[in-house]
């Protein structure tokens, strides 16, 4: 289609990219995605979610997919994380490979936790038990190693006093915080959040972002952010892919040069509001499209 | 409101309300009410004063309570066979769609058969009346228990399993730690439902019967819904009516009794 106006592709020099990696073993979690196309329904009645849609995600860096709702970006993020199949293409994590020929849908796996946007803490188990649940079914802990682990987790999130509170006795904003925690408690290289804080009200969202980025600053797990929010995607991303309404694809790929760790004084700054103004339009424009093929919020 | 009183404060409160003394008025209301019809002849229905009187006699009866011992027995046994046999069934027919293809028809064409309508049949079939009234009373609580169970289980959320399987868990891991837990609460719900039914059943069974073990203990050894025939047709009517009393509060208990089980059961849903 109109290739003309995709940006090329901004690869960060190796010199921009060395000083923000504090290991080299840190160095994991870059997910490429290339050509990948997935059509929804039979051959008579199908639906086009995801076409041609290459960029990728670069090893220990935020990036945050922003596209209207229902634009295909979930398609993608389940595709990654091995709960859908694609219909073409390839995705790959480091050197292996997900998804791709003969191989249409990747396995499901703790390198990939996926933080779900109504929340998926199991409502049965306490905090403490949701914690270590990975450990502990992956038999990498015994019980007691992965209580001690996640209390130490929780402890460094700021979610002390809570283990044995069930999810439905704390705050939303709390649960999503628990949630980040119980996926970093199976060290996955990559963190799959699909909007994760869509139902918070915009106080609750600005704790929220700070927290994410103090976890991220703390772990330098890759990120991998779905919003249609696009002042959060900016605020946490290192990377900004905009995504063209179904078919889903990359109309932009915007790099956010502003330095981590960022807190909420970034959000009034010239270069900020820059970044916003570029990208504006392009997301705005996503919108009517969307807006105008009935694929509003649903 | 001052809290002098020696009761505890939450029960003071309780007692204090307008709810509480609206529902005792509209008891005594009712009573009265039901006194006034009996005495001025409008019904044959015996006086609530003359119940009591009965019910007091009755407490010192031991074949009163032997009927109590009977249903109970009837109606747990009954479910509790009811909870054995449709609890792993219902799993089986939710996580089974093979499972569920094979069952299920047989399964609905049955379950429109009132389990009243089982009596003879049951009688004819197992070897004694104990066991056909129980028999009844199990299938009265177990279909509600299956269909909860089915439901339950499949209203699952997807994302619990996604979450679990990204989390390195598969196969007997996923049922034990997401499907079994998962489906608790709707157990619950289909164990109140059940045992209401499995009540009413009971009674009906034991009228039509005879009580399965009539002559053990005198005319009223047959359970409770023997024991209200029996004053029947033995012309007692007060008996009648401590009979059906007896029934509510012996319901009560069960279902009392169930709900603290559910609530030990799921204690995540808990009101906070």
């Amino acid at each position: 289609m109109n290739r003309a106006s995709l940006p090329t592709y901004d690869r960060p020099s190796a010199a921009a990219k060395a000083p923000v990696s504090p290991s080299p073993e840190r160095h994991k979690g870059e997910i490429r995605i290339t050509d990948v196309v997935k059509i929804y329904g039979s051959e008579t009645a199908s639906i086009r979610a995801v076409d041609n849609c290459t960029f990728d995600v670069p090893a220990g860096k935020i990036t945050v997919v922003v596209g209207p709702s229902g634009c295909g970006k979930t398609t993608l993020l389940n595709a990654i994380a091995g709960f859908h199949s694609i219909t073409s293409g390839t995705i790959y994590l480091d050197d292996a490979l997900l998804c791709g020929p003969g191989r249409p849908s990747a396995e499901p796996g703790p390198d990939r936790i996926v933080v779900f946007q109504n929340g998926a803490l199991f409502p049965w188990k306490t905090i403490i038990e949701n914690v270590a649940f990975g450990p502990m079914v992956q038999g990498r802990l015994s019980k007691k190693q992965a209580f001690e682990k996640g209390r130490a987790m929780l402890a460094e999130a700021g979610l002390r006093d809570l283990e044995s509170n069930y999810p439905g006795e704390i705050s939303s904003g709390m649960r999503r915080r628990v949630e980040i925690t119980r996926a970093l408690m199976n060290d996955p290289k990559v963190l799959l959040l699909d909007e994760p804080y869509r139902a918070l009200d915009s106080l609750t969202k600005s704790v929220m972002h700070e927290a994410l980025l103090e976890t991220f600053d703390r772990n330098q797990v890759t990120i991998f952010f779905i919003t249609h929010d696009l002042e959060e995607a900016i605020f946490l991303g290192h990377r900004v892919v905009i995504m063209t309404t179904r078919p889903c694809r990359p109309k932009k790929i915007l790099t956010v040069d502003i330095p981590h760790p960022r807190d909420y004084s970034v959000l009034t700054t010239k270069r900020f509001r820059e970044y916003l103004d570029e990208t504006i339009a392009a997301v705005h424009e996503e919108a009517l499209k969307a807006f105008a093929a009935g694929e509003r919020e649903r | 409101m001052p809290e002098s009183s020696a009761l505890p404060g939450r029960l003071y409160q309780a007692v204090a309300s307008t709810k509480f003394w609206r529902g005792v008025v509209a008891t005594v209301v009712f009573i009265v009410l039901w006194e006034i019809v009996s005495r001025t002849g409008i019904s044959r229905i015996p006086p609530p004063s003359a119940v009591v009187l009965t019910f007091g006699d009755l407490m010192g009866d031991p074949s009163y309570w032997f009927s109590w011992y009977l249903s109970m027995r009837r109606v747990f046994l009954g479910f509790f066979a009811a909870m054995l046999v449709g609890i792993p069934l219902g799993l089986a027919m939710a996580v089974s769609k093979a499972f569920y293809g094979t069952v299920f028809p047989v399964f609905e064409v049955l379950r429109p058969i009132p389990p009243l309508a089982w009596v003879p049949a049951a009688i004819i079939f197992w070897p004694t009346q104990e066991l056909s009234i129980m028999f009844v009373t199990f299938l009265g609580a177990f279909y509600a228990v299956v269909i909860n169970v089915i439901d339950g289980a499949r209203a699952i959320d997807v994302r619990y399993y996604q979450a679990a399987r990204s989390m390195g868990s598969s196969g007997w891991d996923i049922f034990r730690r997401i499907i079994l837990p998962g489906t608790v609460p709707s157990i619950v719900v289909g164990a109140t439902v059940g045992i209401g039914i499995a009540w009413a059943v009971v009674v009906a069974a034991e009228m039509i019967s005879g009580g399965g073990s009539a002559g053990s203990m005198g005319g009223a050894g047959g359970g409770l819904g023997f024991f209200i025939w029996n004053s029947y047709v033995g012309g007692s009517y007060t008996q009648i009516v401590v009979g059906m009393i007896s029934i509510g509060i012996a319901g009560y208990i069960s279902s009392a009794l169930l709900r603290k089980l559910g609530e030990l059961a799921t204690p995540w849903l808990r009101e906070q």
